[in-house]
């Protein structure tokens, strides 16, 4: 059970160390700053930098729902595609019977590809 | 493991839906949305096919290595299935087109809706039920969105999306408590693992299924989304959710409970007897200040699908055989109801759903007020009428099992529910017009409408025979195998 | 511990106010289960639930969340009226629980699972021992599933793709069709006289 978390050890000391050096890489100015009085903020310094200009709009406006079409159809190829892993790896053990079904299964999206195709869903314009 | 080939030849009908709608799909793409009609057709002809595909021996026989069941039950289910799914694609027609969202994919997601309900009451393993649950759900949850550019239908895809993967993720966490507690998903293991003495985490997970497929039935109280979804969507959907999918979870809730989890029948026979007088309460009381005939009707699913639960919560073979023939009869006159509302079209040719828009129907629309008046007399459940005697059935095997206060509950709630059917013919028969209906605009919805309503008329109770036979066989297929 | 942060995250989800807040909640809540996986040894699952989970369903999540116009202030209206009635569906629900679980004998057996869980042998990793079931034993599911995939491809362009009209398209295959005689015309206009088009 552990044996595997286990192996995964480097990698979270890995993890750890960049955590660790970014946090200190950002902090570190932030701290400084404060402490020794360099830090003075005020209205024109804080303000969002847009070329010059005031802010036209608020950066949080609304997204075309082509976007979220994209995306949804970027998750459904996404799944298929995490299928294959263990199909590949196993193929070995599976054999013909293993390989029909991933075929099969693969034939199924295509159908789906097509549609989309066909569509235009894949189409920005 | 069996040969595969084996097990695809017992799993046919769903192969035949499955392929079905792929060509249907791709017929559609390469022709665009001018084909709905063919495709509305060819839906049907596919549907008849995968009919054909059910016959044949008749035994109880396993497939997939256990993940899928074909045997009479599953059969009579399917046909039911496979019946209302084509009836509603076909009614379909000429409101899509009116409302000009005649778009193709409408019978390609029917039958993929269709091939998920044939493969719930098919599934004899808790991966095989989530699947064709999920399935039947995707395409509800479209379906109920179908006509997007009206808010109403895209409000009630939404409320029906969130509440049903609400109910789908407790449904999961139940099957999960089960696998983790009895060591298998597979219902003819679970049948030896789950004993009267179960542990309490497959209790727990029992409790967490069973409300799972409750929200799918739409039985109290995990009915609410039903009247708003009813409502929203379009008629002929709403006519479809009340009933192929209605059949295929009752179903699936049947086999549940006998099958996989009959060595705990004292427990859930508590929470189905529970779920059945909530439902029929319920459906009857709040039918009664409805303006909304969808609503209504609604209300009125909830109602006999408590009816129907009594009979699964009388867990005998007389009760499961009332349980399939109340579906056998319910199904078509709801579908009917359903059919009546979609053909009211106001002056303007917008369809019509309040109550006062039934006022003087005799007067303006005599062929479709005798149509109603037949529907809501059977619904009412009024003796020479079909609805009756799946009533009948039901309360029958309650008090076989000697449940005899939920059969007189039945009779009350029934008793009550009739004031409301009986409204809607007093406002039919013998208020005055007001404004104008249109007359049928499709001869074939037309005759559709007549023939079931001759079917729900005394006329059908020479069906009855046949349709008590299938459904004894089917009730005895599932619990001696 | 990483149950415990899955469940804390999990209440933030619903308790902050920001949607996008919840969001990065949500995340978080993932990793963790990614955590849990991985300690119960099924890694491909884990790094599934990353990729999937974290990578498209919450990039997913945040287009939702900035697609819809939220107004923070009237999100937190309806709450009280809805109060009562999701408390009067979670007494119900657990009310159903205790009545069963008294039905049961409480000290049950303590669940003697019938067909003890396939140990994986030592030298499969998991990920392979997943890929010997999934596509051979369980087939009919892993069929089943392409074709759930297939209804929401259906679903999400029934529902969100709208046709346009008067887009103008590059069509390459005419491009590459065109020929000079199409495109081009050789005149000779005498001197003083305009070319006709």
């Amino acid at each position: 059970m552990s044996s595997v978390a286990a192996e995964y050890l480097p990698i979270l000391i890995f993890l750890g160390i960049a955590v660790a050096l970014s946090c200190v890489f950002v902090g570190l100015p932030v701290l400084v700053s404060n402490l020794t009085g360099t830090n003075q903020p005020y209205d024109a310094k804080l303000a969002e930098y847009e070329c010059g200009f005031p802010a036209f709009e608020d950066a949080r406006r609304q997204f075309d729902v082509r976007f979220y079409l994209v995306a949804i159809l970027f998750i459904i190829f996404d799944l298929e595609v995490a299928f294959l892993f263990p199909w590949a790896v196993s193929l070995g053990a599976t054999g013909v019977f293993g390989w029909t079904s991933m075929m099969i299964f693969l034939g199924i999206l295509t159908i789906g590809f097509i549609y989309e195709w066909k569509k235009g869903a894949l189409e920005w314009e | 493991m069996q040969p595969i080939a084996e097990s695809i030849g017992i799993a046919a009908p769903e192969l035949v839906l499955a392929t079905g709608a792929m060509v249907l799909l791709m017929l559609g793409v390469f022709r665009g949305n001018r084909s709905l009609h063919g495709l509305t057709y060819g839906g049907v002809i596919i549907y008849a096919i995968a009919g054909f595909a059910l016959l044949g021996d008749a035994q109880s026989e396993l497939a997939f290595d256990g993940l899928y069941i074909a045997d009479d039950f599953s059969a009579y289910l399917k046909v039911l299935i496979f019946a209302a799914a084509a009836i509603c694609s076909i009614i379909a027609l000429p409101y899509l087109v009116r409302a000009r969202s005649d778009k193709f994919e409408y019978p390609v997601l029917i039958m993929l809706g269709a091939l998920g309900m044939s493969m719930m009451v098919s599934a004899n393993d808790l991966l095989s039920l989530y699947i064709g649950l999920e399935l039947q759900s995707l395409a509800a949850y479209v379906l109920a969105a179908f006509h997007r550019n009206e808010a109403s239908s895209s409000e009630a895809g939404l409320k029906y999306f969130v509440l049903g993967a609400l109910a789908s993720g407790i449904l999961l966490y139940g099957v999960s408590l089960v696998y983790g507690f009895t060591g298998t998903t597979d219902f003819r293991l679970l049948q030896v693992a789950v004993t009267e003495t179960p542990a309490v985490g497959t209790v727990i997970g029992l409790v967490f299924i069973l409300a799972g497929l409750a929200f799918k039935v739409s039985a109290v109280p995990f009915h609410m989304w039903t009247p708003d979804v009813y409502q929203g969507a379009p008629t002929p959907v709403a006519a479809f959710f009340a009933s192929a999918p209605k059949a295929a979870a009752m179903g699936l809730l049947v086999r549940v409970c006998m099958d996989a989890f009959g060595g705990m029948m004292s427990e859930w026979q508590q929470i189905i007897a529970f779920m059945a007088i909530a439902s029929m309460v319920l459906g009857a009381v709040g039918a009664i200040g409805q303006r909304s005939i969808k609503r209504l009707l609604a209300y009125s699913s909830i109602n006999n699908i408590g009816f129907a639960l009594i009979g699964l919560a009388a867990a005998s073979e007389l009760g499961i055989s009332g349980v399939l023939f109340y579906m056998a009869i319910y199904l078509p006159m709801t579908i009917g109801a359903f059919l009546v509302v979609l053909s009211l079209r106001g002056a303007d040719g917008r369809p019509l759903d309040t109550m006062n828009s039934l006022k003087g129907l005799s007067k303006t629309r005599p062929g479709l007020a005798i149509a109603l008046l037949i529907f809501m007399f059977s619904l009412a459940g009024i003796p020479p009428l079909f609805g009756f005697w799946p009533k009948f059935a039901v309360f029958n095997a309650a008090i076989d099992a000697e449940m005899y206060v939920l059969a007189v509950i039945g009779v009350v709630t029934s008793v009550v529910g009739a004031f409301y059917y009986l409204r809607i013919i007093k406002l039919a028969y013998f208020d005055e017009p007001e404004g104008t209906v249109l007359p049928q605009e499709s001869r074939v919805n037309g005759a559709l409408l007549a023939g079931i309503a001759v079917f729900c008329s005394p006329l059908g109770l020479f069906l009855m025979g046949p349709i008590t036979v299938a459904a004894a066989r089917a009730a005895r297929a599932m619990l001696t195998f | 511990m990483l149950a415990g942060i899955i469940l804390l995250s999990g209440t933030a989800v619903i308790l902050s106010r920001n949607p996008v807040h919840s969001v990065l909640w949500l995340i978080l809540a993932f990793f963790n289960a990614a955590g849990l996986f991985l300690m119960l040894g099924a890694e491909f699952l884990a790094m599934i639930l990353v990729i999937v989970y974290v990578g498209a369903v919450a990039v997913l999540f945040l287009f939702v969340v900035m697609m819809l116009d939220i107004d923070f202030a009237k999100l937190r209206e309806g709450f009280v009226s809805y109060l009562p009635f999701g408390l009067i569906l979670a007494g119900v629900l657990a009310a159903e629980l205790i009545v069963a679980a008294m039905a049961a004998v409480v000290v049950g057996s303590p669940g003697e699972p019938v067909a003890p869980v396939i140990a994986a042998a030592a030298d499969v990793s998991n990920t392979e021992a997943l890929g010997a079931l999934i596509y051979t034993k369980y087939a009919y599911v892993f069929q089943a599933s392409g074709m759930v995939l297939l209804t929401a491809m259906i679903g999400a362009i029934v529902l969100t793709h709208r046709q346009r009209s008067g887009v103008k398209r590059q069509n390459i295959g005419q491009q590459v069709a065109r020929r000079p005689e199409d495109a081009v015309i050789i005149t000779k206009p005498g001197v003083g006289q305009g070319v006709e088009l």
